[in-house]
Order: structure tokens, then sequence, then C-alpha cells
């Protein structure tokens, strides 16, 4: 039985309570293609919320929260399930194991990272020759993904084989207003939506798509955006803030974000160009709101908008992601108040929107 | 044409931002259209012509966008950081002058280097807008800008930038004012973000549902000292597309563009590109699938702020395209 809106005037925030859910689903393993794990705390999440609600082809969850509204924009918001590591590829015999890197994961991050593998967890360390037996000239290079293994110690009685995910093992934790977690690129996108669902707008019909397989080629939103047919699309996703002081002294010009400065609303990235009229739309709202934002620099990456905004005959869409320091590693860094106002600014834009945004054309 | 083309290469629409291109070519068509409409993406498509028994549903395409450059950061003293939006050659941007969309005037230039061999990377270049501080720059992150320049008239040639792809833009709007009677519906699509992805040509094609497609567009020659592998060059007429790096041309449809120019006394080129595509990349693979083909002006200097056509050739495309699609398709 779906719950009462809260009272129109409310905008509910992302507190303990959430908190504690974001560090359920950044503990869970999920590595592209084998999202289960974090699809049931999905299901588990929003089951009471549906109106309408399907697990598809690939493994999206789509789900619909009605509009109360005549005239409502059909807007599909996106935050993938998936997290970047790796798949088991080689059973080289004691417990040791050749592997790939699934997603986009810089080689050098690799090297000594605990991880854990399959359903059950199983831990397993990234091994490296110890540095007493490294010559000066070996030491000097990457080790290659090809020279490590994953190993799981002395006896496989789990019956770990070729194919199992491997993620990394780092544990959720916070400090003041500082999250770390590993895959909040995009668990803290699916805590967003979760959020979203339970206190959707009543003036939308809100397609919710908890993606698949983002980080290996955006696909699982292609199909999801051809099912769903929405109006418009949001790709709720994180992005890189390489904000740190250049080492030299220089002014850094290529942070991409910024911690602390709010929702990072994109313009282009490597693979869409937003739509301005809701880009115009988002920015009033955080203004109207007083909510902090900023814009993603232009350049590479990629989110689901990329595959949604092609699909059928055009989706006008958007992303906006919460900044963290850290992409792609053991551990990403966001700050509390930056993914507060992320949702702020995500249910205070969807509140008052509405078909008029597209009457004059792009 | 030649005034025509003036006006189009004069206006800026990058990819992403063709609203003022776009108009431009609304306020030209929109009288000769039986119907026309702006879609989601803001691709621009115009309907002439009934089907009638022997005719096709025709999805002829020419892109409205051009490369451009976006701001990503000004820095303290108020140079502007960018990247390019399309494939924007770094060895094309060093000195070159550019206009934003609100109308500031800049030139690009870079950080010093002492190797004298280094090809300098976009992100060493900055664009230089003529203010002291962050604080008086007209220009933030996320605003778009075109290589900026007037257009010359050399008589047989013409010099501007953009020609990729306002040529192909002057000969649709040519043809739909002057196709008068023609067995075939056409679609007449201008579409966006070609520079990018292909994403408007994506979802044009997938709404209008074409028999067949035929894009115009520019491409490559060979015949500039010491140039690229490549058998198209200015003054012989217009190229028939066999094959580029995205697509392999249907070979009935290459068959009846030979055929056709043959019958019509035009003269023409085979072109092979080894590296580029166009939007006929993806509206081949629309649906169940589309047969199509590209008339392909020939056009130097592509995606540097002078690219240069040969005007006759242009005049022969046109031809040969006007010919295409005003008589029965034969593919056979």
């Amino acid at each position: 039985m779906p719950t009462q809106h809260p009272s129109s005037t409310e905008i509910p925030t992302i507190g303990l309570e959430q908190i504690q859910l974001l560090e359920k689903l950044s503990n869970a393993c999920g590595v592209s293609g084998d999202e289960g794990e974090v699809r049931k705390i999905v299901l588990e999440q929003i089951q009471d919320y549906v109106d309408e609600i399907t697990i598809d082809a690939m493994g999206n969850v789509l789900a619909v929260r009605k509009s109360k509204a005549q005239d409502s924009l059909r807007v599909m918001v996106a935050a993938h399930m998936d997290e970047i590591g790796f798949m088991l590829v080689k059973d080289d015999g004691n417990c040791q194991f050749q592997f790939e890197i699934v997603g986009g994961i810089d080689p050098r991050q690799v090297v000594g990272k605990t991880v854990r593998v399959g359903k059950e967890h199983v831990p397993g360390v990234i091994g490296s020759r110890p540095i007493h037996l490294t010559d000066s000239e070996e030491r000097k290079r990457a080790v290659s993904i090809s020279d490590l293994r994953i190993d799981l110690g002395l006896k496989n009685d789990k019956n770990i084989e070729r194919g199992e995910r491997a993620a990394f093992a780092t544990k959720f934790f916070q400090n003041r207003g500082s999250l770390f977690g590993k895959a909040l690129d995009d668990r803290i996108g699916v805590a967003t939506l979760i959020e979203l669902f339970k206190h959707a707008p009543p003036n939308i019909e809100l397609l919710a798509a908890f993606t698949v397989q983002e980080e290996v080629g955006l696909r699982g939103a292609l199909i999801a955006a051809y099912s769903l047919k929405p109006d418009m699309a949001i790709a709720l996703d994180s992005t890189p803030a390489n904000d740190m002081p250049a080492w030299d002294g220089k002014e850094n010009t290529r942070y991409n974000s910024r911690l602390g400065e709010g929702p990072a609303i994109y313009i282009a990235d490597r693979s869409t160009i937003s739509d301005p009229r809701i880009i115009d739309h988002f920015v009033k709202s955080a203004n109207e709101n007083h909510i902090p934002y900023q814009f993603r620099q232009a350049g590479g990456g990629s989110t689901d908008a990329g595959s949604i905004h092609r699909q059928r005959k055009g989706i006008p869409s958007l992303s906006v992601s919460v900044p963290g320091r850290y992409a792609h590693t053991t551990t990403m860094l966001v700050r509390l108040e930056d993914w507060q106002n992320t949702f702020r600014l995500i249910y205070s834009g969807l509140s008052d929107i509405s078909p008029e945004l597209f009457k004059s054309p792009r | 044409m030649k005034s025509l083309i003036k006006k189009l290469a004069e206006t800026a629409g990058p990819s992403g931002r063709e609203d003022q291109i776009r108009a431009l070519i609304r306020s030209e068509i929109e009288p000769y259209s039986q119907e026309i409409q702006t879609d989601s993406l803001g691709n621009l498509i115009a309907r002439k012509g009934e089907k009638s028994k022997d005719g096709v549903r025709i999805m002829l395409s020419a892109h409205m966008d051009e490369i451009g450059v976006i701001a990503t950061h000004v820095d303290q003293n108020g140079f502007v950081r960018f990247t390019g939006i399309g494939m924007v050659y770094p060895k094309y941007c060093l000195g070159a002058r550019v206009r934003f969309l609100n109308g500031t005037q800049g030139v690009i230039n870079s950080e010093h280097t002492s190797d004298a061999k280094e090809q300098i990377p976009l992100e060493k270049m900055f664009i230089d807008v003529g203010v002291n501080k962050a604080a008086e720059c007209p220009v933030k992150p996320g605003d778009m800008a075109v290589f900026d320049g007037p257009f010359i008239d050399l008589g047989h040639k013409v010099i501007a930038k953009s020609l990729d792809n306002r040529l192909g833009i002057a000969i649709l709007v040519e043809l739909i004012k002057k196709i008068d009677l023609t067995p075939n519906e056409i679609y007449f699509v201008f579409t966006v973000q070609e520079e990018m992805r292909k994403s408007g040509a994506t979802t044009a094609a997938y709404a209008v549902q074409p028999d067949i497609g035929i894009v115009v567009d520019v491409t490559a020659t060979g015949d500039t000292p010491d140039s690229i592998r490549m058998d198209v060059g200015l003054g012989k007429g217009p190229a028939i597309k066999i094959s580029d790096q995205g697509m392999i041309s249907d070979q009935r449809i290459v068959k009846w563009m030979k055929d056709t120019a043959k019958k019509s006394g035009i003269p023409y080129q085979l072109e092979i590109l080894e590296k580029g595509s166009t939007d006929a990349m993806v509206i081949q693979l629309s649906r169940a699938g589309v047969p199509s083909g590209v008339v392909s002006i020939p056009c130097r200097y592509i995606h540097s702020p002078s690219e240069m056509v040969n005007f006759q050739d242009l005049q022969q495309s046109f031809e040969l395209t006007h010919a295409l699609i005003s008589n029965p398709v034969s593919l056979k």
C-alpha cells in the first residue's frame, strides 16, 4: 500500500536513514552484469511504493509511480546499479586466478588491493611481487594486469570459478561531513533515486530506471529507454572531482567538478549534449530554492543519458551528478552536503516541471 | 547559391546548439514545405511530395551542426580554457579566431613549449578574449564558440568556415524550393549533432522510416601538396560515396547514382574515404535497415577555419541530387 505523500511544502531530506541505506548499497557487490545483490536491496526498498514494476531482459528495474495530475510529463530518472570491478578469467590452481578489469579502472590502482569474490563475498587480495624481490628497472614500470593474480588463500572451498566477479573490499565509513565507500558511483545515484521514488512529486509520471551495465557501455539504459518511452530523462550519477591544488602551485584549470559546490549539472560530455531547456529549468529551480550548484566541465566521460537521448525519436535529457574524489578506485569521497543538495535540486526541479517546457523548440 | 552559402556560413551552429542556423533554414524553406516540424532533439524535418505508385519515401539529409569549442574554465587572468565539440584538430586551432554564441570574439593560442616538434594538445591552449581578469570575462564555462572568419569569393572557388556542412544545407534548401514534379515523398531532414555522435540522424531516421536514405555532405580531397591518399579532387564534379570509415554504401544506390549522372550528363568521381563518416552510417542501421548512399561535395581543409570548395562541383552536386530525387528510384 503506497504511503501518503508528505505535504507538498516539505522537501524530503537526506538524513541518517538514507546514509544507512547508502552504506548497505555501497557494501553490496554488483560488478557490471552481476547486479543481483543491489537489485534485491532496490526491490525491498521500493516495493511498497510502486504502481507498476518490471525487471527487464537485462535485469534493469523499471518502476513507475503514476502522476496525480492531468497532462503530466513522463520523466525517466536513471541511476546505474553496477560498479567497476574485475572478472576472474583463468584458474591458475593454488587458489590464484588471472583476471580482467570490468569497466574503466586505471591498472595502477589495482596492485595490492583487497577484493570480495562472488555472491558469498569470498575475500582475496590482488597480489604483487614483494619489493625485495623486484629490481630497480621493474619498479619504474606500472605492473600490468596480466602479471597480477587474485589470491584467495589456501582453500577454494566455496568453489569459485572462472566468470565470477570480484569487487573492491572497501567498507563504507563516515568522517564528519564526508562519506567514504566503494561504488558510490553510482550507489549514491541509486540511493537518491530510491528516496525520490518514495517521495515522488505528484505532478509527474515518475519512471525510475535502476539500470545495469552502465560501466561497460551504457547498455541497460538503452533498452530501458526503449521500453519506458519517456518525454524526458535525467541521469543521476557521480562525477570526478579532481579539485586538489596542482602540485606546482599553478591554478588548477581541469578539476572537472569540485567538492562542496553542490550538484554538478552537465552541459556536454563525450556522449551527450544536454537539452538547454532542461538545464535552464533546473538552474532556475536552484536559484529560486537557494540550492548551490556547479557546471561540470565539458570533455570526457558519459552517463546513461548517452544511450537514452538517442533512443526512438529522441529524448531530451540532462545528467546531474554528485561530485566525488578518487572515482573508479577503492574508495570515493563525497560530501554529505553535496548529496543533500543534489537530492534537493532534483526534487524541486521535478516538482514544478510540466509539458510547457517543451513547447518551445530546443 | 553563393549568397545563400555566405549567409549560412556566417551563422553559428555548434553541435547541440543549432537553434540559430535552424531558424535561418526554416525561414528559407517554410513557404515551400507541405509539412514542417522541429523534433525533440532539434532536427528540422520538412516534407514535400506525395508517394506515387512508382515512388518511394526518401530521407534526404544534411547536418546543420558544425564543430566548435566549449569553455571549460575562466582562469584568474581572464583566459578561457576550452575543449572541442566534435572532431577539433589542435593544429587548426593555434591562432584561429573564434566567436562565442553570445557574440564575444577571441583568438586561440597556447602555452609555450620548448620542444618545437611537440603537438600541442587542446588542454594547453586557451582563448584570449582581451580581458585582464576573470570578473571582466563575458564568457563562462559551458559557453560555446565556432571558428570566425569572413566568406571569401575567389570566383571559381569559395573559402569559408563550416562549408562542412553548409554546402549540403544549401543544396537541400535550393532543392526544396526548385523541386516541382516528383513521384517520391521526400523528407528534407536537417539534422543535429552529426559532428558528435550522429544522434540527430539516428532519431530522425527512426521517426521518418524512409525507404531510402540519401545524405549530402562534404568529403576530403587528395589534390593538395603531399596529401592523404584520396582520389577525389576539386573541379571533377560530385563524388559518389563507395565507402567510408563507418559504412559501405548500398551498391544498388551507387549504381543508380552513376547511371543518373551519366544520363544527365553530370561528371562524377568515386569516393573511398579512409577516415571519417557521415549521417548515412546511422541511417543505414535504423530499425530493420535502410539502403543508403551519399552525394559528397569535394572540399579542402575540412574542420579548419577556412574550408574551400569549387563552385562548379557544388552546382553539379545540386544537379545530381535534383535528378536523383525527381525521378523514380531504380535499385536493380
